[in-house]
Order: structure tokens, then C-alpha cells, then sequence
């Protein structure tokens, strides 16, 4: 089976290119930037994802399924330029499947979709709405990205659209979001709060992308590692000191003695959980995690121990 | 052992039957230290402050899915304390207590932090659900926080109760077990709520007592636990079927605080000049 992955030179989607050649699938990568040292066996093309010669691989590979990788979680580009990558790559992603006879489109999402508040509920279920948009307003573009990529269901009946939204994951590869939060000595937290947070392996955000393409997955999914525990005890087991700081100054901390910079919509984020139900998609595919707290923090830390 | 943990109270905690971690935390977020902790204060107000008498906890399931439906009585969550006391230091097994907190808890710092610590969740359907779902005992008080408002002369009487609760039992097919919590009105005798005051504080209202400030005097409590109630349904029935379940609910629990507030009185019931 030919799949194109998007996004394929970041952390997580070279995880992926990884996880698929070892399941025996063929690799072609769309990326805009490079990936040195890429493993053997695999097609990488240097094109934006929104443009023609993207289009291009489409057209001349005619793959059998894409896995859309290729959105902008990271808050420091400027907010117009990530409604472009995420909202109209998406776009472009779905109307060249409808062109070029793919079968089937893989979204990887964000649980962050669903938002924190004070008044919404533990373990969300795929039906809740968006939350985020009220509580995080920086995230709405991957929301709308994610909404959009669930219309194809229906616009698109004959492709197999299957959207996952992907709780924060943490390991060796020491990267997204909850990875750069406890990447400092000391961890700014709002005191007072204390939110569950969910987190799985890398390498089970990898094993259960690809395991939702061969199941030939439909439909919106969550996706979730082991059960969730509280910020304070992972900040602790990560070896990172906990500074609590009342919500009010935080804009004054930010960015100085070490303390990363957090945008505002964010808080919210380390107030309250954002925790998903994920027992439909372990009942769709049986996905079962690998990694467990102690394993994923042991690994965690290895590639990324506290700076002295 | 953490701090200011009594070790009795430790052992009825490892026998509750609630799923922790590596880290002493279950999938809700409550923690079995901050449960000794504020067990072991809520233990010494139970045993030692007041003179708590509780009738009929053996109608109470010792495992699985049921709700503990009553009156208000006093302000400041005592009757909850009781209710979660009763079931921690009586009980046979020992079990955990979980209610459902005014949402204006959670927003608050620390506020979120201790309910979630001890298994009180936000009060939302999705919560209440999904705790039953998982087999957890679950406190209701269907007055709302009109019930806690309640004055000392209105203290054994009963205000509107919510409906909410029932559809909830009908859905999950959750047994109901009325009770009774009396003595609560004198040890807080309330004698008027401040509300404007008690939102400069953050809070709905603040209780006046003759004191001044809402401290619970140490009076006896009684707390009467009748058997399980179970309605057969859907929970999507008409509003009338709803409200006469609800009734047949509320009738339960007033005949309890009738019987308990003549023993009260017979008893010299304690009052408040």
C-alpha cells in the first residue's frame, strides 16, 4: 500500500514514516522541509503542501491513502499564517484525494480540540463540541481544520475519512507541546490548579496512526495512552521543579528567570483538564499502549533531563 | 505516611474499593493522601466534636452503583461531610462518597483542586453519569443550594427538589437511598444569608448566625438511611411521571425527618436563644 505522509520531516510525522515502513507500507513524504539522514525506502518531495507541485506527487504517485500530518501547533508563527498551513492544506488535501482516487485520508488532531473550562466534563467524548474556541482562541484554526476534515465524511462519502484527535504525547523524541512545557528547570503552574493531564508514548502516538489506516478506520476518533494523572506528580517524576504562581502574574513571569513563554489562551490549559475517552477507538482496533507512566518519563528524561 | 494521617483511617481508605495508581491518584483525580488527610480532621468532628447517630446504614449497597438522595441541613456542606463520614467510619466496607459541586467551586483557586482531590466533581450530567457508569456511590441533595439557605425555623422542612436527579437514577439504573441528616439547623443556626457580602467573597451568600459567623456548634446529629428506592424507566418519560417519582422521593425523606425530629424533641432538642 502506497501512503503519502504530510508533514513528514516533524518529529511526530517522522515517527510515523518509521512505523509505516516497519508495517511493510510504502513511504512517499510531502514536506516543505528536509528531513537529513531519512531512512532508506523512503520518497521525500520538498514541496508545500498547498501548492501545485504537491499536487503534482498526488497526481504521478496515485498513492492508496494519505495521512495528513502537515498543521502548526507551535504558537510562535503569526496566527494568519497558521489558519493558511492548517485550514487550506487541509483543504488541499482532502479536494486531491477526491481527485486522484484515494481511499483513504487520515487527519491527525488535537484533543486540545475540546478546550478546558471550569465546566467541562472529564473524559470527552467524540460528539462534545469545540470548546477551544471560547476558552483558546489561538487554537480555533486547528479546530476549524479539524471540523473541516470531519466534513469530507459526508462530502466525500466515497472516501474513508477517519479523524483522530491525539492526546499529548511524551518520550524520546522530546517534542510537542507537554514536551516543551516541562523542557525548563522550573515549570510555571497557576496556583491553586491542579488539572489531569493525558499523555502517551511516541511511539504509541505512532503504532495506533497507522494501526487506525489498517483497520480502515471512518469516522472521529480519540486517542489516548495510559490513564491521566495530575500536572504536579509529572512535573515531579520529570525531575522539573513546580513554581506556582498566582494566575495574575503571570504575564509578569513569563519569558524571564528561565520560565517559558506560555500565550494567554493557555492557561486555561494548565487550570483545567482536557481529557479524552478514547474506549471507542480501542474498541474499533484494538489498540492497546506499550508504554506505561514510568516507561514514557524514564524515556522522557533520558532524551531530555532537567538543564542544570 | 503523610503528614497528619491517622492510621486507622489510612486502613478503611485501602479497603475502599477505588482504583489508584502508582501515584495514589484514580482516573477522577482523587488522592488517596489528600483522602487520609482531610479524613482524619473530618473523623475527629465526627467522632470527638459532635454526637453523630447514624439509623439504617445497612440500606446503603456495599458495592456497585447507587445514589444517596436527601435533605439539606446547615450551611457550609456539613450534611455532606456527615454523609461522607458515615460511610467512611461505619460503612462495612468503607466507601468512598462522591458529589457533585457548585460549578462556581471549580473556577475558584484551590476550589477544584480539593473537591477533585476527594471525588467531588463538577456538577455536570456527563460526571454524574459516567461515576455511576463506574460503579461509585453518588451524593445528591436535590434542593440545591436553596436548600442550603434554609433558616433555623425552616430547618426540618423540605424546598423544591430538582428533578435532574431522577431521570439520572432511571438512566443508569441506579437504586436511590433516601436519607435524612437532622442537626444540621442547630449547629449552624442561620438567622439570616448575606448576599451581597458573600459575593464580594466569592461565594452565593454568607450565613449570619446569632454568633455571627456560620462555626457549627457541637449539637448531636442523626442521619436515617432508608432502603433503596428503584424506578423502572428510560429517563425519557413525560415531566408528570418524573415529578411524581420525584414525590414519592421526597414524601420518603419527610417522613424520615418527622421521625427524627420527634425523637430530637423528645430528647430535648437544643435550641437556639
Amino acid at each position: 500500500m502506497r501512503v503519502i505522509l504530510t508533514g513528514i520531516a516533524g518529529k511526530a510525522g517522522q515517527l510515523v514514516a518509521q512505523e509505516l515502513l516497519e508495517r511493510g507500507f510504502e513511504v512517499i513524504g510531502i514536506d516543505k522541509r528536509a528531513w537529513p539522514n531519512a531512512p532508506e525506502g523512503i520518497q521525500i518531495h520538498r514541496a508545500d503542501i498547498r501548492k501545485r507541485a504537491a499536487e503534482e506527487v498526488f497526481r504521478h504517485e496515485r498513492p492508496d491513502a494519505v495521512i495528513h500530518m502537515a498543521t502548526v501547533t507551535h504558537l510562535a508563527r503569526r496566527s494568519e499564517e497558521r489558519y493558511r498551513i492548517n485550514l487550506q492544506g487541509t483543504r488541499a488535501v482532502f479536494d486531491h484525494s477526491h481527485n486522484y482516487g484515494i481511499k483513504n485520508v487520515i487527519f491527525v488532531g488535537r484533543h486540545t480540540f475540546y478546550g478546558a473550562s471550569s465546566v467541562s466534563p472529564l473524559y470527552h467524548k467524540e460528539d462534545d463540541p469545540p470548546q477551544s474556541v471560547n476558552t483558546f482562541p489561538e487554537l480555533s484554526d486547528l479546530v476549524a481544520a479539524d471540523l473541516y476534515a470531519g466534513s469530507a465524511l459526508w462530502r466525500y462519502p466515497e472516501l474513508t475519512t477517519c479523524i483522530l484527535r491525539v492526546c499529548y504525547t511524551l518520550g524520546p523524541a522530546c517534542h510537542g507541546t507537554l514536551s516543551s512545557f516541562l523542557r525548563g528547570k522550573r515549570v510555571l503552574t497557576a496556583l491553586g490548579f491542579d488539572p489531569l493531564f493525558q499523555f502517551m508514548h511516541d511511539r504509541d502516538m505512532a503504532r495506533a496512526i497507522v494501526l487506525a489506516l489498517e483497520k480502515n478506520l471512518r469516522g472521529v476518533y480519540n486517542v489516548a495512552g495510559p490513564m491521566p494523572v495530575p500536572l504536579s506528580v509529572i512535573i515531579k517524576e520529570c525531575g522539573r521543579q513546580q513554581i506556582p504562581v498566582p494566575e495574575q502574574l503571570f504575564g509578569l513571569m513569563q519569558g524571564r528567570l528561565g520560565m517559558p513563554r506560555v500565550p494567554r489562551g493557555a492557561v486555561a490549559h494548565i487550570k483545567f483538564p482536557v481529557i479524552t475517552n478514547a474506549d471507542a477507538f480501542r474498541e474499533a482496533t484494538g489498540f492497546e499502549f506499550e508504554f506505561d507512566h514510568t516507561q514514557i518519563i524514564e524515556q522522557f528524561l533520558e532524551a531530555c533531563p532537567p538543564p542544570h | 505516611m503523610a503528614w497528619f494521617a491517622d492510621k486507622d483511617i489510612s486502613e478503611r481508605v485501602d479497603r475502599m474499593e477505588v482504583e489508584f495508581n502508582q501515584f495514589g491518584v484514580d482516573a477522577y483525580g482523587v488522592s488517596k493522601k489528600e483522602l487520609v488527610r482531610t479524613y482524619t480532621l473530618l473523623a475527629f468532628f465526627y467522632r470527638k466534636y459532635f454526637d453523630v447517630t447514624v439509623n439504617g446504614i445497612e440500606h446503603v449497597p456495599a458495592r456497585g452503583r447507587a445514589m444517596l438522595v436527601g435533605n439539606h441541613s446547615g450551611g457550609l456542606a456539613l450534611d455532606g461531610a456527615i454523609v461522607t463520614g458515615s460511610m467512611l467510619l461505619e460503612a462495612e466496607p468503607p466507601r468512598l462518597v462522591q458529589a457533585m459541586t457548585d460549578k462556581f467551586i471549580n473556577s475558584l483557586p484551590f476550589g477544584s483542586l480539593f473537591s477533585s482531590r476527594l471525588g467531588h466533581l463538577t456538577g455536570l450530567p456527563e460526571h454524574a453519569t459516567r461515576l455511576l457508569e463506574d460503579e461509585r456511590l453518588l451524593m445528591v441533595f436535590p434542593e440545591g443550594h436553596l436548600g442550603t439557605a434554609k433558616l433555623y425555623g425552616d430547618r426540618n422542612s423540605l424546598v423544591r427538589f430538582g428533578t435532574g436527579f431522577m431521570r439520572l437514577a432511571l438512566r443508569t439504573k441506579s437504586p436511590i437511598v433516601p436519607f435524612a441528616f437532622l442537626g444540621g439547623g442547630d449547629a449552624i443556626p442561620t438567622i439570616a444569608n448575606l448576599e451581597k457580602t458573600g459575593k464580594l467573597l466569592g461565594l452565593p451568600y454568607l450565613p449570619i448566625t446569632p454568633y455571627l459567623l456560620p462555626l457549627p456548634r457541637p449539637v448531636s446529629l442523626e442521619l436515617y438511611y432508608s432502603e433503596p428506592m428503584v424506578f423502572e424507566g428510560t429517563g425519557n418519560e413525560d415531566d408528570a411521571v418524573i415529578q411524581d417519582y420525584v414525590d414519592l422521593v421526597k414524601e420518603r425523606i419527610a417522613g424520615l425527618i418527622e421521625r427524627g425530629a420527634k425523637i430530637r424533641l423528645g430528647r430535648g432538642e437544643s435550641s437556639v436563644q
